[in-house]
């Protein structure tokens, strides 16, 4: 009823016609792509439209689409569980915290030297799942203490200030850690050790045969996912943090210590992020000081198609976005004769992103906030 | 101030000055509360109700004064020392956690307590009180109405098991109909000995079930007397709308 009170006439401008125009012209580009697809995989590729389009379309294969799917699906887990750091930390303060794709790194990068030594010592061939077990510890520690410390230097100092100013503070830490690792661990790629043969064999039967270390991945964060909405759902810190992230005067007043309560969903976000790290190192097998910031915008950008403070949305943004990512260049703009589609991974998740924005800025699971609920 | 046969008071400020920055609010607010009583404060606008509540609670910091609870000086204790000594509030206008279901908001009522068979006897007291919250347990608070709601507000207040409850502005934002169901329930919660420190702008509404009254204008206490003496008082209409 408010809202409708609220919702003041205004005259459309220019600007309104253009974004009607952009929401018209993506929706376009996406259906006309798939049906070129359709047409192309259905017809044959040897049909004028098709040939019209692009002359060199071949139709896909099972195959390579599962693989699409798979790596989509996989890497899109991974941003899920980066995602779900931003969309904590934006639900209990409000702000971006843009530093959180260097926690990601410092997981990675963890992860990396434990790998190493591990393999120096043989642990690695010998007795893989103890090691993987062991760097997961061992970054997932690192990470959130790293996700600490960035609170309580950075950010507990600018508690109450206007919320422009954590984030650009935020801007500066990620700048800060890349450069401190670049100091600490010298600058350039490092390689995880190669992973042990049985675990890059394919699985599965005929039909679905996937790299055992994308299962691993899409296992593992699904198990980080489960665990994370028990303790939000399910415990008595989960509630106490639900309820800083929804009125902090009156959580304290309910006894909940908010500074802790703070803490413990940094410590999370960190813990999720030191996760997805590792996986980084398992599914890419390379890490530099700059690793944290493509995934970091993307898993930025998960949360915000999701739904930002959404954690069930954080996933499915995560999947959305990586499956798009992985399967858009050769569904859509293949078939509709985009040059060097291959290359346009990262323009496909950033126009997701904005298409989201244009037709349901609240994200996919947001829920519309009355001004008043608006932090 | 009323002295109750020499009985040490619950919950006191003595010489309590608050200031939000340069901004004078409180000046020299002496309060009393005893156990087990029903008092209200009251004042209009801005004459610094809320205040006193926040710094009561510890949630604003008095530049001098002391807040005292069982003859102890708890200025600069965190809020939480206060609600675990069983002094809790009903804030303004309910604010229930709205995404939060009817039962997690109850929960976190008792969220320093650890005693799960006690809360469990609470919850069911809580239901006995108000059988319709029994009904909506595990709807979003939200979702409920206005009469619900301050229901849910008061069993969220009783699960923290206090032994003065603090409401601010009870009758605010209710249709008059709830206005009465919600002293209703203030009386009955007092009944079972909780003492209650009630602020409000409803003068003759607040001072027909309190024991005794404050009023309070521009951050000062200008009348102290029992309830029913404030009502016979000329002044309290003309100090309370800031005439005097």
């Amino acid at each position: 009823m408010t809202a409708a009170i609220r919702q003041r006439v205004r005259p459309r401008t220019a600007v309104d016609r253009f974004l009607t125009f952009l929401r018209f012209a993506l929706t376009a580009l996406v259906v006309f792509g798939l049906f070129a697809f359709l047409v192309q995989q259905f017809v044959g590729p040897d049909n004028p439209l098709t040939r019209f389009l692009n002359e060199d379309a071949n139709r896909l294969d099972w195959d390579a689409f599962r693989g699409l799917l798979v790596s989509g699906l996989s890497q899109g887990s991974m941003y899920g569980l980066i995602a779900l750091g931003y969309s904590m930390v934006y639900g209990v303060l409000g702000f971006i915290n843009f530093a959180h794709g260097e926690v990601f790194m410092v997981g990675a990068m963890t992860g990396l030297i434990t790998s190493n030594k591990l393999f120096e010592a043989g642990v690695w061939d010998d007795a893989f799942p103890v090691a993987i077990l062991i760097a997961v510890l061992v970054s997932t520690i690192c990470a959130t203490l790293t996700a600490v410390l960035m609170e309580r230097i950075a950010y507990r100092p600018l508690r109450g200030a206007p919320r422009l100013i954590p984030l650009i503070t935020s801007i500066g830490v990620s700048f800060f850690i890349q450069n401190t690792s670049a100091l600490l661990l010298g600058p350039g790629a490092k390689r995880y050790p190669l992973l042990p043969q049985w675990l890059r064999d394919d699985r599965g039967p005929t039909w679905l045969r996937i790299g055992g270390q994308k299962i691993l991945v899409i296992v593992v964060a699904a198990a980080a996912m489960a665990a994370l909405w028990y303790l939000v759902e399910r415990t008595k810190t989960g509630k106490a943090m639900r309820a800083v992230a929804e009125d902090k005067e009156i959580a304290s007043l309910m006894g909940i210590d908010v500074d802790r309560t703070i803490v413990t969903t940094f410590a999370i976000g960190g813990a999720m992020a030191g996760i997805a790290g590792i996986l980084w190192g398992i599914l890419f097998g390379s890490v530099t000081e700059f690793t944290g910031f493509l995934p970091g915008i993307k898993a930025f950008s998960a949360a915000v198609v999701g739904g930002i403070g959404n954690l069930g949305g954080a996933m499915a943004g995560g999947l959305t976005l990586g499956g798009s990512e992985s399967l858009a260049p050769q569904l859509i703009l293949e078939p509709l004769g985009v040059t060097g589609h291959t290359q346009l991974k990262d323009a496909v998740a950033f126009l997701v992103l904005i298409y989201v924005l244009l037709v349901r800025p609240t994200g996919l699971f947001g829920e519309r906030l009355s001004a008043e609920d608006r932090a | 101030m009323t002295d109750q046969n020499g009985a040490q008071p619950l919950l006191e400020m003595r010489g309590i000055n608050t200031h939000y920055g340069a901004v004078h609010i409180l000046k020299d607010v002496d309060l009393a509360i005893y156990p087990g009583e029903l008092v209200c404060l009251l004042g209009g606008n801005a004459s610094g109700k809320s205040t006193t509540l926040k710094t009561l609670l510890g949630m604003v910091e008095p530049s001098s004064g002391e807040v005292v609870l069982d003859g102890e000086v708890v200025n600069g204790k965190p809020t939480s020392y206060l609600v675990e000594r069983g002094v809790t509030m009903v804030p303004e206008n309910r604010r229930l956690f709205k995404r939060l279901s009817v039962l997690e908001n109850l929960e976190l009522g008792a969220y320093l307590r650890n005693d799960r068979d006690g809360i469990d006897e609470d919850l069911e007291r809580v239901y006995d009180m108000f059988p319709r919250v029994k009904e909506r347990l595990n709807q979003k608070s939200g979702t409920l109405s206005g009469g619900e709601q301050q229901m849910v507000a008061m069993g969220r207040a009783l699960m923290a098991r206090p032994r003065v409850l603090l409401m601010d502005e009870p009758s605010m934002g209710l249709a008059p109909a709830l206005v009465q169901t919600n002293f209703e329930l203030i009386q009955q919660i007092h009944q079972e000995g909780v003492a209650i420190f009630m602020v409000e702008q409803n003068a003759n509404m607040a001072l027909s079930i309190a024991d005794r009254g404050w009023v309070l204008q521009t951050g000062r206490v200008v009348l102290d007397d029992t309830a029913d003496k404030l009502l016979a008082n000329p002044d309290l209409r003309a100090s309370y709308l800031g005439e005097g």
